[in-house]
């Protein structure tokens, strides 16, 4: 593993039992994930990526393997440390922006925030900063079903950096989206790349949204198959 | 992190949430409310008539009745017996003598105002010293009744209730008629549901010779009771029990006490019914909310605001049941004057009494349906896999 590896996955298997059959999902995968990189997971329906990133995001158990996050094995954390840690570490986007419906966009960026020690007035000033970045600081105070979908999905962007996270999971950022408003999306996040550092992973099946990524590893059967610059083991 | 203000949020969410809701969630506050009411109209009667009887009864007057005759109307004693127990020991006088009221009680019919059928009234026959030994008598119309003479006072809960009993009428019983002279009140207690007249043209006008039915004694301490009833026991003459008024009263009250019970009954089999229908609410809220909960899930909330969340969604929506329940009781029932039968017999007018230590059990009803319902679906919401919640919320 080299030294700058945010995430190690070594000889991870991940399998279902579904009535008497049991479905593999993983065998044995192998993966690093540099700190910095901007990851791209495109395969086809059923090879893998959301599973792969539910275990990259601590939301699932691999059956076995060990999954370490700056050296330190983050699969046998009880579900109370994993939130925790996904407090601390992870910041979320997903295809369908998962907002709160009931909350205003400010309070929707927030709620990271809610789960720190940080003082009213510093979550203020954290909360204005995310979503002056994400260009809708004049709307804050609308609720989700009066902005468009590429602006619940900022909002969605600012609500996973408010609270500062080394890592973005980004679920199909913008299969939902038109793609003028998807290159919005992800031009925001190549930002959030290269300007803030943030590492970045995106699973995706639209070869135009792999591009804005750094390198893009392709899965089939629970395999990586092919990218020959994807640093796999 | 801090458990209170991710936990403060989660509630914040699920309350706002409601109105998507909406329906099932007026099912649950509907639920919740007619239970609480009900619980509350029973214990209201049943305290109403506690209250009715309880207040009458006072510790320094000792009240007797022939041994075993439970009520005054089995009762009788001779004229005799009245003046042995007259000079029992512990009696208090004044300057006409010792404070005894020995007393008759028969019964006229009433016509209910409010079914036009018709009731029992007791028409109590007074010693001279009867008004003496009732402190919260006050007489609000008219004048007493004289001594000798067919006249009686109506008591304000008769005039209330009953047709005819208004000041000058002339009320028939049997061969017997008597003119109204004075309305009276004794604040609300269970003498206003009598009419009162002179004791002696009683006995004559029923054929009671120079009997009587029962005997009260103002004693110069509640204390003294015991030494009255060694006094009856060592007199083979006398077949008396005595007993405190306010220990008779007691008595006669439990009679009735079946009312609270009946209403705890009713309560708890409709709470039951209540119940299944919250947790249907409360599971559809969480279901409804699965992808919420995921999401905050994933963010980092804690299962226990998860938990925290459903429980207070429950608990707000019992409460406001609890509420609306308490409120709907207050405004039907408080004051509601009913009558129904006593110890005698005959009718006992009372009001529904909702007090403070009544909206608290409401209350107590109110969070336990809100707790009973809110813990599973709550446990649920906290314990589900965030990744199946997330495919829920899909």
């Amino acid at each position: 593993m080299s030294e700058e590896a945010l995430f190690d996955l070594q000889g991870v298997a991940k399998k279902f039992v579904k009535g008497k059959e049991q479905i593999t999902i993983f065998e044995d995968l192998n993966m690093q994930i540099a700190q910095g990189d901007f990851l791209a997971i495109m395969g086809p329906s059923g090879s893998g990526k959301t599973t792969l990133l539910n275990l990259l995001g601590g939301v699932d158990q691999p059956t076995s393997g060990e999954v370490s996050f700056e050296q330190k094995r983050i699969d046998k954390l009880s579900e109370g440390k994993l939130a925790e840690w996904r407090a601390n570490n992870i910041g979320f986007i997903f295809q369908f922006y998962n907002l709160m419906p009931m909350l205003n966009a400010y309070r929707n960026v927030e709620l990271p925030l809610l789960l720190t020690k940080l003082s009213g007035s510093e979550r203020k000033k954290r909360v204005e900063n995310a979503l002056k970045l994400v260009g809708l600081a004049d709307r804050a105070k609308h609720m989700p079903n009066e902005m468009s979908g590429g602006q619940q999905q900022r909002v969605a962007i600012a609500r996973a950096v408010v609270s500062d996270p080394k890592l973005l999971l980004c679920d199909e950022p913008t299969g939902d989206l038109d793609r003028k408003t998807a290159d919005e999306i992800l031009e925001t996040l190549q930002l959030l790349n290269t300007e803030f550092g943030k590492t970045i992973v995106m699973v995706t099946h639209d070869p135009s949204a792999a591009k804005y990524a750094k390198r893009t590893l392709h899965l089939d059967k629970g395999e990586f198959v092919t990218d020959p610059s994807a640093n796999v083991a | 992190m801090s458990l209170i203000s991710q936990s403060t949020a989660v509630i914040v969410m699920n309350v706002r949430s409601l109105p998507r809701r909406f329906w099932m969630s007026a099912a649950m506050v509907f639920a919740s409310a007619v239970v609480v009411a009900i619980l509350l109209a029973f214990l209201a009667m049943a305290k109403g008539f506690e209250t009715t009887l309880q207040s009458a009864g006072s510790p320094d007057v000792a009240f007797f009745l022939r041994v075993s005759s439970g009520a005054e109307l089995n009762s009788s004693m001779s004229n005799d017996q009245v003046n042995l127990l007259r000079n029992a020991p512990g009696i208090a006088s004044d300057e006409n003598g010792p404070l005894v009221s020995p007393e008759l009680y028969v019964i006229v019919d009433g016509i209910k105002k409010s079914s036009q059928t018709k009731a029992n009234i007791p028409l109590r026959g007074l010693g001279q010293q009867g008004i003496a030994l009732r402190e919260s008598f006050q007489l609000t119309q008219g004048r007493m009744f004289a001594s000798g003479t067919n006249e009686l006072i109506v008591g304000q809960s008769i005039l209330n209730e009953f047709e005819g009993f208004e000041l000058g009428s002339e009320i028939r019983s049997g061969k017997n008629s008597f003119t109204v002279v004075g309305i009276f009140t004794t604040g609300g207690n269970v003498f206003e549901s009598e009419l009162w007249a002179d004791s002696r043209v009683i006995q004559n006008l029923y054929n009671r010779g120079s009997s009587y039915q029962s005997l009260r004694a103002k004693l110069t301490s509640p204390d003294n009771l015991e030494q009255i009833k060694a006094y009856i026991e060592n007199d083979p003459r006398l077949n008396q029990d005595v007993q405190s008024e306010q220990s008779y009263f007691a008595e006669q009250g439990q009679g009735l006490s079946y009312m609270a019970l009946f209403g705890r009954v009713i309560s708890t089999i409709m709470a039951l019914g209540a119940l299944a229908g919250a947790l249907n609410t409360m599971y559809t809220s969480v279901s409804d909310r699965s992808g919420e909960i995921a999401t905050l899930r994933a963010i980092g909330f804690s299962h226990f605001s998860a938990f925290v969340g459903t429980m207070a969604e429950a608990l707000v929506l019992a409460v406001i049941g609890g509420l609306v329940g308490s409120v709907a009781a207050f405004i039907f029932f408080d004051g509601l004057s009913a009558a129904t039968l006593g110890g005698s017999f005959t009718q006992v007018v009372f009001q529904f009494e909702l007090t403070t230590d009544l909206f608290i059990q409401g209350a107590t009803l109110a969070l336990i349906i809100g707790f009973l319902s809110g813990f599973f679906p709550a446990w649920r919401a906290a314990r589900v896999p965030v990744i199946v919640a997330f495919q829920n919320g899909r």
